[in-house]
């Protein structure tokens, strides 16, 4: 009869100290998240799929001290450290996941990037907290929106125009425990609306999306307004060529640029040559000005209706990220200040290598021109003739010496001139690197909570600005609609 | 615990997946669901990765799980659990009918699903010889630094990254209807870049190994199905020829395009364009639609006569091969483009009911037992040409003025499969027919069917290679899908060329 034959669900801090209590290793960490989730999918006016699921994944990070041949040993990270990571989900046998990773711990190499344990501090040691059981949610804070959802298909089947989309909202809750007394514990509550209106001959499309926490502040009926209004701008269409233009970047598409450039912050591929923030001669770009605006990007766990977690969870080492500094606390970062390039992601043993501060990723990202009081309608109303996109979509690294992307426009390039939408324009696939984008801004709103449309799933707490670029590289033509 | 009562497959151990694969079913029964399917899963996935020949990232995941989806009164539910005890499953019978009671309102069209026929309770298990899981992660760890060494030995490579990848993945599925599978299918991709660095201009350049991921077990890195050492001993080399190479003129150009390139171009401009769930605006919020509308299908003119596209899940070592899908149905092989025509698309049972079909074809899949099975992608493949058929050689040869592509790198296509860009991992110019030399900062970009329509040959079955990739994604919540890609070499005339770094504005 195996540990797990017959058993419920523990508790997950009862499996966090049962995996202590297990560990023979020299140091242990554990993280336990429990995730709670629902949704509802629709497209072509009905609902397709709805779903709610439970799971927990189990992560047990075991440490071996090794001889480091003289100095003695100072504790684990002190000296040569082997480390093992072992991961489960569901109704795990606790100490076989243990015994997994101490065996690969047994066997492991010296870690690169090894560095003394978090030790537990009064944050922890409030103990209240991680004491509290996992938050879930369920399909009834969606009923909002499923509720609207019947009156909105019912208007779109009379209009002549489809809907799709996607409304998601999870709980997770993240306990991690190590064996130097680190107890901490974080909900994250996570949820992302999206609407799509298609016309009838799918001629036309129109996006709303957002980000939220509780999905109280979503009002179906607003997006539904905000998308068949746009369905109105594109009965008028205007076919451009490709070219550079002067663009609008709401909040949305700001976002869809700037998730990808801030996951390229990597502080030691920038030291070795390979990222767009190194610079010749073995230097990075650290402290060099990267916009005529002085923008400043940062992450703040406090960040007002963006509040995320407040120390570091991984089960995964990585370039800038290591298993050694869980529990490690992630408090406010500027990445860019006053439009200079302020610091570069590092792990604790990256950092001591480099002589900088350690920055762990912080998992929100705000984009903000300081005392910036201007709308994106302003924008609009001030503008000559631009193009005002959507969203942009399909967005993959086409060159990581300049960061140059590429990707699509999607659902809505409208044309303004003299201060007006005055129609659709053909979709462009654009060639750009984000950080041309931040030089080339010559005007930016104040921010404001934007959903990436490609990257929200991932990363759903962003704010941003509206952007006025200049000469936007449009560069073929898509006739997708 | 009866020794009837265990899996076949040993990975469950002792968790009573009998017990609750039966208590789903019975519940969803009692509660007058018409269709339901339970999936009880365990997927290992264990990751290794090395930057300089040093361990950067170590992952050894178990995920365990059980997911029902209904069809009651038409409308569908769909719960799971990480709780993989009977208790748990009856209890996910109620949450999915209730689900699909909620949303029974919103629905415009009810939901019927394709007939299939029982199976019985059926085994089977993918080509493989060793099991990946069963090597100890530190022996993956000593292949990977050994590697490294290699490149890092020669002057021309500054930096070296190396990793594996291997997933084994055991499904038991169950139905209404009385099928019962069990499978088993293991996959494995290791990838090794080598980076060289000019620091006094700040640039780089990268070359990544072009071994395809493929459904194989540990002996793939042991050279079953690749010559790696071959493929090691070239690339320092090689990335010293493009980091010296002169950067493309933008512009107009014939392509001979490789199996490890093309295989992501049809993947993006076929494989997805005739989903059929996309087709029909399913996917109209995520994903997308396509401009291979149902309403074309036998007359849509996707290429030239010597385009011919087959979709299957049969294919041995293919990463979307099963025996049976995650809605029970069989796999098949079927033809998408005949002489360049649209003639068929990948389907699941509802979109085969909703749309005259008899059958599925079999392209259910969901990527987690937490996750409801969609329509994924089959092997979707371009066949070689009849008979001998031209080689790479050949192909080149009846180019004045051109480039051959290897190797996948960026990607990107609309929202509707029409205007893609692609670059790749070694451009070579091709002048009076012959190679001369690499280029650098090449990207190809075309509109889908003007690029098909341009295939002017496609290689023999001696160029031909089944390349792919584990992370094809769709749907929402999203999902990931491995799937495999087939093709020739293949010419393609007049294809617009970008120069990257010209795109960046430098």
């Amino acid at each position: 009869m195996s540990a797990t034959a017959g058993r419920r669900l523990e508790a997950p801090q009862a499996v966090v100290e049962r995996a202590l209590a297990a560990s023979r290793s020299d140091g242990c960490a554990v993280i336990v998240e429990e995730i709670s989730q629902a949704e509802v999918r629709f497209a072509n006016n009905t609902t397709t799929t709805n779903g709610v699921r439970r799971d927990r994944r189990v992560v047990v990070v075991s440490f071996r001290s090794l001889p480091d041949g003289g100095e003695g040993a100072g504790g684990v990270g002190a000296g040569p450290t082997a480390v093992g990571v072992a991961s489960a989900s569901g109704i795990v046998d606790v100490e076989k996941l243990v015994g997994a990773s101490e065996a690969e711990a047994g066997r492991a190499p010296p870690a690169d990037d090894a560095a003394p344990l978090i030790e537990g501090d009064a944050a922890s040691a409030a103990g209240a907290d991680f004491d509290r059981g996992p938050e879930t949610t369920s399909p009834a804070v969606l009923a909002g929106v499923v509720g609207g959802l019947g009156g909105a298909f019912d208007r779109a089947r009379a209009g002549g125009n489809l809907l799709a989309g996607f409304a998601t909202h999870g709980v997770s809750t993240t306990y991690v425990g190590t064996s130097t007394g680190v107890r901490r514990r974080h909900v994250q509550p996570a949820g992302t609306m999206e609407l799509v209106a298609r016309s009838g001959d799918g001629t036309r499309s129109a996006w709303a999306g957002r980000g939220t926490a509780t999905f109280e502040d979503i009002d179906i009926a607003a997006f539904e307004a905000r998308v068949i209004e746009r369905l109105g701008w594109a009965k008028r269409t205007v076919e451009l060529p490709p070219g550079r233009y002067e663009v609008l970047l709401p909040p949305d598409a700001t976002a869809d640029l700037m998730v990808p450039m801030s996951e390229a912050m990597s502080g030691r591929d920038a030291e070795e040559g390979r990222s767009a923030f190194a610079a010749p001669g073995g230097r990075t770009k650290v402290g060099e000005s990267l916009a005529s605006l002085p923008f400043d990007l940062r992450g703040d766990p406090k960040e007002p209706g963006l509040e995320c977690a407040p120390f570091l969870a991984t089960g995964a080492s990585g370039t800038d990220v290591s298993v050694f500094d869980n529990g490690l606390p992630v408090g406010p970062t500027h990445w860019i200040a006053g439009g200079r390039l302020e610091r570069l992601r590092y792990h604790r043993a990256g950092a001591a290598r480099s002589g900088v501060e350690p920055a762990p990723p912080v998992d929100n990202l705000v984009l903000e021109l300081p005392r910036a009081t201007t709308t994106l309608d302003d924008m609009v109303a001030r503008t000559e003739r631009a193009l005002l996109l959507t969203c942009l979509w399909y967005i993959r690294e086409v060159d990581p010496v300049t960061l140059l992307l590429t990707g699509l426009t999607r659902d809505g390039v409208y044309l303004v001139e003299n201060g007006e939408v005055v129609g659709a324009v053909n979709n462009f696939r654009f060639n750009e690197s984000p950080l041309e984008v931040l030089a080339r801004a010559t005007e930016a709103s104040r921010s404001e909570r934007g959903l990436s449309r490609e990257w929200g799933e991932w990363q759903p707490r962003t704010a941003m600005p509206a952007l006025r670029v200049a000469e936007f590289n449009m560069s073929s033509v898509s006739p997708a609609t | 615990m009866t020794a009837a009562s265990r899996s076949d497959l040993g990975e469950f151990g002792d968790l009573p997946v009998a017990e609750v694969r039966s208590a789903a079913l019975e519940r969803a029964e009692q509660l007058g669901c018409r269709h339901a399917e339970v999936r009880i899963e365990h997927i290992r996935s264990q990751f290794v990765a090395l930057r300089d020949g040093k361990v950067e990232t170590t992952v050894d995941d178990t995920e365990i799980g059980v997911g029902l989806r209904v069809v009651r009164n038409g409308s569908i539910g769909f719960a799971a659990t990480v709780e993989v005890h009977p208790h748990a499953a009856a209890a996910l019978a109620e949450e999915a009918v209730r689900l699909a009671d909620e949303t029974a309102a919103t629905l415009g069209t009810p939901v019927e699903l394709a007939d299939e026929p029982p199976h019985g309770h059926d085994y089977w298990a993918s080509p493989y010889e060793v099991d990946p899981a069963g090597v100890e992660q530190a022996d993956k760890v000593a292949l990977l630094e050994e590697w490294s060494s290699r490149l890092l030995a020669a002057g021309s490579v500054d930096h070296v990254t190396a990793r594996v990848l291997a997933v084994v993945e055991d499904k038991i599925y169950a139905d209404l209807s009385g099928t019962v599978t069990e499978q088993r299918r293991v996959r494995i991709h290791p990838v090794v870049e080598a980076i060289a660095v000019d620091e006094s201009t700040g640039t780089f350049e990268s070359m990544r190994t072009l071994a395809p991921p493929v459904g194989r077990g540990w002996e793939y890195t042991a050279g079953d199905g690749w010559d790696w050492d071959a493929e090691l001993e070239a690339m320092p080399e090689l990335l010293a020829e493009k980091m010296a190479s002169p950067s493309v003129e933008a512009g107009t150009y014939d392509l001979v395009i490789d199996p490890s390139n093309l295989w992501l171009t049809i993947h993006e401009s076929v494989g997805h364009a005739t989903e059929l769930d996309r087709a029909l605006g399913y996917e109209a919020a995520y994903a997308g639609t396509s401009f291979a509308t149902f309403d074309q299908l036998g007359t849509l003119r996707y290429g030239s006569p010597v385009m011919q596209v087959t979709g299957d899940r049969v294919t041995p070592h293919g990463l979307a091969s099963v025996k049976y899908d995650d809605e029970g149905v069989v796999a098949q092989l079927f033809d998408i483009v005949r002489d360049g025509v649209l003639v068929g698309y990948q389907l699941d049972r509802r979109m085969a009911a909703d749309n005259g079909f008899t059958r599925s074809n079999g392209c259910a899949f969901a990527d987690s037992p937490l996750h409801v099975p969609i329509q994924r992608m089959a092997n979707v493949s371009l066949q070689p040409a009849p008979g001998h058929g031209p080689t790479t050689e050949e192909l080149c040869s009846g180019v004045e003025r051109g480039i051959y592509i290897m190797g996948d790198k960026s990607w990107s296509i609309d929202m509707q499969r029409y205007n893609f860009q692609f670059t790749g991992q070694r451009f070579y110019r091709i002048s009076g027919g012959r190679l001369a030399g690499q280029l650098k900062d090449v990207a190809y970009q075309a509109q889908t069917t003007e690029f098909w329509g341009s295939l002017e040959a496609v290689g023999g079955t001696s160029t031909y290679v089944l390349g792919g990739a584990f992370n094809c994604g769709k749907g929402q919540p999203g999902q990931v899908a491995p799937v495999s890609h087939g093709c020739p070499s293949a010419l393609f005339r007049g294809i617009r060329v970008l120069n990257t770094r010209a795109e960046a504005g430098s």
